[in-house]
């Protein structure tokens, strides 16, 4: 197909198009959040779409997790006991809240049967966060794979508030993304959700029906 | 709103008239003109004038739009500014005409005369800053702004702040205003079902507001909306917003 | 090919569905009302148009060398790009990948490219099942039907028709008109489906050539699965995607989202730059990026019409198109409906083939007015025209204007140049209105006839005291 390629590029090269614009961009008139309010506006801006935004303290969150896994009764939940996040958690875990944990280190495919139908939900950690349009920056890692943000119908992100920028561009820019992408890098913000029938939404089309985030905060 | 300054009010225009109000609305083109000259401004009617060379032009037969808006070219050679009662026909000289003229000898000449073309309403308040003193009855009004006028010429706000200057005048808010109303010129006849469907729509949101007269700065979208309403037996009357204005801000003699 | 009475008789087919006009009508204002709740300073908004229309430009005006560029990163970061000169090109590059791979299903995220492709006609006759796991393009696979909306597929279904789909399709399922219902029947259906499918599909909204990243858009989590499930991932684009800069990405998705559905952002915005790394637990081993031309480099050929290659198919310009509203989708008879679609598609297809959708408007600029990415759709539309009908042998595209038509331009353009068959002509209308035909075909269908007055403005302009020069 190399000829397709060949044709295609010459094609484009045979004619270097002028285009018209006849009014030019400025300056991109910043619409930041105040920083003082990323966090409420992050907050506001989850809610809005239907994600269950918890603000903890740095000591505090694991209590709640494990209180969250209770209460929504959740009893197959993914984390990752190799990272910080999961040994911190599994540390403060009783003994019923850890029956509740599942750890899975093998490939995926090993156990995607039991991922696809059986786990309830995963707990994973956050990259950085963006006040404006309420979303988690999701960098997924070897120990916190991709399908675990996806596939069960409930995800659990701990978001800590010292990473929450407020606009995209400026979280691409502190992270030097453009030197190094991930794999896969994601953007979530909130439950998966459709309008396709009859522009009506409707939570957990394919992804989890509920994104619960727990934001660390150090008040 | 602008408000330019009286001493940018120049002391003699061009009126250009447009086909349509040549033939189907004159009344409104003399409004026009009236209201102009009452402000203390020589008001010069080219008699070569014809049509501006717009429905050739929007159905891709550019020569001949291009040979029709040639001859306009000469009928307006001195620099006055040219003031057209229609936001589709003005948008049609200072937008179109450029764009019409390209690799001709008249590039030219077109550009200069689109860069002095106004809009009638945008010229009685942006140029001359027109204070209306309302004479007639009390009435409420539905104003329908040409997709042209409001689009191609930023002239929306000028069409409304005339009719705010008439005390007597109540605007009355439709659904859906910004909507086209389905006209487009050959659009009508080549695609009738569909700008059927469309003038239908606007013209019962036009009666719902339940106005008396339907007001209007473009007398293509006058035509369409009005010869549907008479289709419908609506007893909704329609005019030109410049013969509106110059009928209830002119002392009969 | 179609031809200009099939685009009549579906549009009067259309109009005469009121169902339809009212459906289609509720939809267009909540997204339109919607848009405008998600760009609440004007200013801000055209700034950021400025700046897509900017990062557009840009892109296209170095787009050979962009797309080398992607090309060189992708393959940097394990990426094979494929390119497709036409659509049997694409679609043979696809069947190889699923040979290769001995798949026997394709599990698809929405791509318009790929409905542009007919690849799922193409692969089933090549015996492989493709299953479209979007929910609207699902609803629309049980139907057999074609999108309608390029954002919102199944945007002219009711509730009660998909009901009885699922029904008719599933008798297992108890009948529901239930949207949550219906949804999570779809969720467990397809998600057997995702768990067996070895390849799977994507479209791509921008790729970056910078970093070799594939961008895509979506709320579902479907364009997840099929990107991360499968052992393969097949993105299909076409070449006009690409954009220099990983810095490009924010201000366009900002634009498309709220341009789109007047979201903030969509749930899931989904950066894929390279397949499983090695110690990596998931995600496709293999991902293949298809770049598709089928007409586009001629299109670019043109400084005018390249314009039309600055679309990030948002959508804007149909939830906004008063024809639209009227005609829905399926009536343009294309793969992308509405005044994009108008554009677009006779470019592709021949103005000899649909010529006709260039003058289903009325220019009205609606369209130009919430494109974000400022593309002058009336202005590219009068071009279409322009080309259908020009007769001195440059014509891009062969056009099909009749010479009754052209005659009639011929005579009008006479009759105007010339003021005095303008004066005379005139005179008789004025005179002998009494005359003028009470119908004037199509017009008088809803409409009574125009009178003319008795006396021209030429002639009160006179009688009025106006100077003549």
């Amino acid at each position: 197909m190399s000829d397709a390629r060949n044709k295609i590029l010459s094609r484009l090269r045979g004619q270097q198009p002028v285009i018209n614009e006849t009014e030019r961009y400025t300056a991109l008139k910043t619409e930041l959040p105040p920083a003082s309010n990323l966090i409420e506006h992050f907050r506001s801006r989850m809610a809005s779409v239907r994600a269950e935004v918890h603000l903890v303290s740095r000591d505090q969150w694991p209590t709640k997790a494990s209180a969250l896994l209770k209460e929504k009764g959740l009893t197959k939940v993914l984390y990752a006991p190799e990272t910080e996040l999961g040994k911190t958690l599994h540390n403060s875990c009783s003994d019923d809240e850890l029956s509740r944990l599942v750890s899975r280190t093998n490939s995926v495919a090993e156990w995607k049967e039991e991922l696809f139908f059986d786990v309830d939900a995963a707990i994973t950690s956050t990259k950085a966060g963006i006040a404006e349009t309420g979303s988690l920056i999701v960098w997924p890692t070897a120990e916190e794979p991709r399908t675990w943000s996806l596939v069960p119908p409930v995800h659990i992100a701990i978001l800590d508030a010292e990473n929450l920028y407020a606009t995209f561009s400026e979280a691409m820019q502190a992270g030097g993304w453009h030197k190094l992408m991930p794999t896969n890098l994601l953007l979530i913000s909130g439950p998966s959700k459709s309008a396709d029938i009859e522009q009506t939404l409707a939570y957990g089309v394919h992804g989890p029906t509920e994104l619960v985030v727990l934001l660390i905060t150090e008040t | 709103m602008s408000n330019l300054p009286q001493k940018n009010k120049p002391e003699e225009i061009y009126f250009y008239g447009t086909c349509l109000i040549d033939l189907l609305y004159p009344e409104a083109g003399l409004a026009g003109m009236e209201l102009i000259r009452r402000e203390g401004v020589r008001v010069i009617f080219p008699n070569d004038q014809t049509c501006c060379g717009q429905p050739a032009w929007n159905s891709g037969y550019r020569d001949e739009a291009r040979k029709v808006a040639a001859a306009q070219l000469r009928c307006f050679a001195k620099p006055y500014p040219v003031v057209v009662p229609s936001g589709s026909c003005a948008a049609m000289i200072k937008h179109h005409y450029p764009a019409l003229f390209k690799d001709t000898a008249d590039y030219e000449a077109a550009v200069e005369l689109s860069k002095r073309v106004y809009e009638l309403t945008e010229f009685l308040v942006r140029v001359l800053d027109i204070k209306l003193v309302d004479l007639g009855e009390p009435t409420q009004v539905a104003l329908h702004t040409s997709c042209s006028a409001r689009r191609e010429m930023g002239v929306a706000g000028e069409h409304e702040a005339l009719l705010e200057q008439l005390d007597n005048v109540q605007v009355l808010q439709q659904s859906h205003k910004k909507e086209c109303c389905g006209f487009g010129g050959t659009f009508a006849i080549k695609h009738g079902e569909i700008s059927t469907a469309m003038v239908r729509e606007k013209a019962a949101a036009i009666t719902a507001t339940g106005a008396t007269t339907l007001v209007s700065g473009d007398c293509g979208c006058l035509m369409n909306i009005s010869g549907h309403l008479a289709h419908q037996e609506q007893e909704l009357q329609s005019q030109h917003i410049a013969n509106f204005i110059w009928e209830r801000t002119h002392h009969a003699e | 090919m179609q031809s200009s009475g099939d685009f009549h008789a579906r549009v009067r087919t259309a109009v005469a569905d009121s169902n339809l006009r009212v459906s289609f009508r509720k939809a267009m204002d909540g997204f339109m009302s919607k848009r405008l709740d998600a760009f609440p300073d004007a200013e801000a908004l055209e700034r950021l148009r400025l700046r897509g229309a900017e990062i557009r430009v840009n892109a296209l005006s170095k787009l050979p060398e962009l797309l080398e560029r992607l090309e060189r990163q992708c393959q940097a970061n394990d990426i094979q790009v494929h390119w497709a000169e036409t659509v049997e090109d694409g679609n043979n590059i696809i069947l190889d990948i699923m040979r290769q791979h001995d798949a026997r299903l394709l599990i698809k995220g929405k791509s318009m490219v790929s409905e542009e492709m007919a690849l799922n006609h193409f692969l089933e006759q090549q015996g492989i099942e493709c299953l479209e796991s979007d929910l609207g393009e699902f609803i629309l696979q049980l139907a057999g039907e074609p999108p309608s909306h390029i954002v919102m597929p199944a945007i002219h279904k009711t509730g009660k028709d998909i009901a009885r789909l699922f029904k008719e399709k599933f008798p297992d399922i108890p009948y529901s008109e239930d949207v949550d219902t219906l949804t999570r029947s779809a969720r467990r259906i397809l998600r057997r489906r995702f768990y067996e499918a070895k390849v799977g599909l994507s479209g791509v909204n921008f790729a970056v050539a910078e970093t070799g990243t594939l961008c895509l858009v979506e709320n579902e989590g479907n364009g997840r699965m099929c990107t991360t499930a499968p052992q393969v991932h097949i993105a299909v684009t076409g070449i006009e995607k690409v954009v220099e800069k990983l810095s490009d990405v924010p201000p366009l998705l900002s634009l498309l989202t709220r341009s789109a559905t007047g979201q903030a952002i969509t749930t899931y915005f989904n950066m894929i730059s390279s397949p499983r790394k090695p110690g990596e637990k998931d995600g496709p081993e293999e991902v293949h990026l298809v770049l598709l031309d089928n007409g586009r480099s001629h299109i670019y050929e043109d400084d005018q019409l390249i314009n039309t290659l600055r679309c990030i198919r948002c959508g804007a310009c149909m939830n906004h198109c008063p024809v639209y509203a009227r005609i829905g989708g399926h009536a343009y008879g294309t793969t992308i409906p509405g005044p994009i679609g108008s554009i677009l598609e006779p470019q592709k297809l021949g103005l000899d083939n649909i010529g006709e959708l260039p003058t289903a408007s009325t220019l009205c600029g609606a369209c130009a007015e919430v494109c974000p990415v400022r593309i002058p759709i009336p202005q590219l539309l009068n071009r279409l025209r322009y080309e259908r009908v020009r007769n001195d042998g440059t014509a891009l595209t062969r056009g099909q204007g009749s010479s009754r038509e052209s005659n009639i331009w011929k005579a009008w353009s006479l009759a105007h140049r010339q003021p005095t068959i303008y004066r005379i002509a005139s005179l008789l209308v004025t005179r002998l209105r009494a005359l003028t035909p009470n119908r004037l075909g199509a017009w008088t269908e809803a409409r009574k006839a125009p009178r003319p007055a008795s006396r021209s403005l030429h002639e009160l302009a006179k009688t009025n005291g106006f100077d003549n020069e």
